[in-house]
């Protein structure tokens, strides 16, 4: 039996150290797509389009891609919009999911299972069932090509995602915190402010990234809805694509720009990401 | 929809019928009439869309309805090759893509469980994928890995000695469920990853102590234990996985073999068909699937948020 357990322990280790090294490949193996398209940004057209090294590196396609020729979508133009479309509408999920995860965490309604459930139905709803009646009401009301358009659309995608999340860390605000701000007679908006928020941030802020990441990565609405110069980094990205002349260094380039921001972001929020993605099912 | 409508009728005291229970409402009305609005209107209309014959003649974009056709529009699909096809290429897109993204990313998840040099670079370089834009995600594996003239892929094969492989155009399926797989077995990981950690150390221990071997320790209690995580992960990737657009439009545009359910509503209206009362009713027909889905969707994840309450 000691033998055996003594035998076990030396296997674990070899075990262990194996285990180690075979994530490592796994894991370089598995971002080398992206790897290799960083590196291919960094490469120039010819060597790019050859899969070959003969030119060396350096950041010329970036500042191709970030000056355009006149008529097309330009890097800026996108990415203001992006920017534009991204930050107002999550602001907006954030003032509105948060009294609502109040109503649904801390002063539970009525029901509030009912609610909270209705919420996340309509994630499953297929997007390309409403696009039509989306358009033709966008159209009516010259919101195509506009802004405003995705802000109203992201808020409602993100908004379910959104009153899971802040709900699932109201939660874990104590009890007694709450009934004593209530006894002092606090309303509701200092009691977010002053008891609540500073100790839910770190989710709440976990919770705004994730719609950001999720708005940014958006590609449907902005193509059907906004396909001129008020789109957004995506189809910036696919713009970069030529069916005249090599790209590939170039689309590597404007990919990498793109994708950035958000995978800064998804790494910082990655600790708390997966009680986002699971509803607030998991922590 | 029901449950929501049921709630507004006030429940307040006696002697006090508006005030408290309206209170309590009063935080969650902006955002519950705002999805209401949004997500639920749109579906009325395409409902009232899908019984009438509109069409777009002049492509004026702002078509009026012509008819109402009743449920024509819903017979004519299960005449419509095409739609069966389409259902059938989503059905294998979802269930290969949320299967393989599931084996692969329970596996990373259980190499990650262990402690090693470096454990949290590599998860975080692991997650990446799934923080990609999806439309960036195709464009690398279409014209980076799979590309017949400059494709990563091509030039390891052919250096090998095989002969090149018209990925896209041969495997039109097959390489959209790979960058599916790609994007979604981080998302799998976490969730399997959170699954596994959460699982008792004291039963494990008590069970090696009882001498019982590893392979039985992982089938007789890790397994049945990550069986609810396997659901939830199975089902939330179904749910994104489904609707998958951005692949489909970017790698094939709707080649044969590669279009699925959403793309090929898409195509019938605004992607280029126009017919949109038989495109309303194609989408109605997809929302009662969705729903079909949802509700088992629903009920594992009501079962996981119960026994979080009870914690």
């Amino acid at each position: 039996m000691k033998r055996g357990a003594r035998l076990g322990v030396g296997e674990r280790r070899s075990v262990a150290a194996g285990i180690g090294v075979l994530a490592w490949v796994v894991g370089l193996l598995w971002i080398f797509p992206v790897a290799w398209t960083v590196l291919t940004s960094f490469k120039s057209e010819q060597d790019a389009s050859a899969q070959t090294f003969h030119h060396g590196l350096g950041f010329g396609r970036y500042s191709d891609v970030s000056h355009s020729t006149a008529g097309t979508l330009s890097l800026q133009t996108a990415f203001m919009n992006s920017l534009v479309v991204v930050a107002v509408s999550t602001l907006v999920v954030l003032v509105l999911a948060l009294p609502a995860a109040y109503a649904l965490a801390i002063r539970p309604i009525h029901k509030w299972r009912d609610v909270l459930f209705f919420f996340i139905s309509t994630k499953f709803l297929p997007i390309v069932a409403s696009i039509f009646p989306i358009y033709v009401y966008a159209e009516k009301w010259n919101l195509i090509g506009t802004r405003t358009v995705l802000i109203v659309l992201y808020i409602a995608i993100n908004l379910p995602l959104a009153i899971w999340m802040t709900r699932s860390f109201f939660m874990e605000v104590p009890r007694e915190l709450i009934e004593a701000a209530e006894i002092d007679g606090t309303s509701l908006v200092n009691q977010l402010r002053q008891v609540i928020l500073p100790i839910a941030a770190p989710g709440i802020a976990a919770t705004a990234l994730l719609c950001v990441i999720f708005a940014w990565n958006e590609y449907f609405y902005a193509l059907q809805l906004n396909f001129a110069n008020g789109t957004t980094m995506p189809q910036w990205v696919v713009s970069n694509v030529s069916t005249r002349g090599n790209f590939l260094a170039k689309l590597s380039a404007a990919s990498t720009i793109a994708c950035l921001p958000v995978v800064l972001a998804g790494w910082a929020a990655q600790k708390r990401m997966i009680r986002g993605l699971s509803m607030g099912a998991l922590k | 929809m029901t449950a929501a409508a049921a709630d507004v009728a006030p429940r307040g005291r006696v002697g006090d019928p508006f005030s408290s229970a309206w209170r309590r409402r009063l935080p969650l009305l902006p955002a519950l009439l705002y999805v209401v609005a949004i997500t639920q209107l749109p579906f009325l209309v395409s409902i009232y869309y899908s019984l009438t014959n509109l069409k777009d003649k002049t492509q004026s974009l702002i078509p009026e309805p012509t008819k109402f056709v009743g449920i024509d529009n819903y017979k004519q699909i299960f005449s419509d090759p095409f739609f069966r096809q389409a259902m059938w290429t989503s059905v294998k897109m979802t269930v290969l893509a949320v299967v393989l993204s599931l084996i692969v990313g329970t596996l990373f998840a259980i190499l990650l469980d262990r402690r090693f040099l470096g454990q949290g670079l590599i998860r975080t370089l692991l997650i990446t994928p799934f923080l990609l834009m999806p439309v960036v995600a195709a464009l690398i594996w279409k014209q980076q890995m799979f590309s017949s003239l400059f494709g990563v892929l091509n030039k390891v094969l052919t250096f090998l000695g095989f002969n090149s492989v018209q990925f896209i155009s041969d495997h039109p399926l097959g390489s959209i469920v790979t960058v599916l797989v790609w994007q979604w077995t981080p998302f799998m990981m976490l969730i399997m990853l959170a699954g596994l950690q959460s699982q008792p150390s004291d039963v494990i221990e008590a069970a090696n102590v009882d001498g019982a071997s590893a392979l039985g320790i992982f089938r007789q209690l890790t397994l049945p234990h990550l069986r609810r995580y396997l659901e939830l992960g199975a089902l939330l990737g179904s749910i994104y996985i489904v609707q998958a657009f951005d692949a489909i439009d970017v790698m094939t545009g709707g080649g044969p073999g590669s279009t699925n359910v959403p793309y090929y509503v898409y195509q019938q209206s605004i992607g280029g068909g126009f017919r949109y009362g038989a495109a309303s009713a194609y989408a109605i027909v997809v929302v009662i699937f969705s729903i079909v889905i949802a509700t088992f969707a629903l009920r594992v994840l009501s079962s996981l948020f119960k026994d979080e309450e009870r914690a």
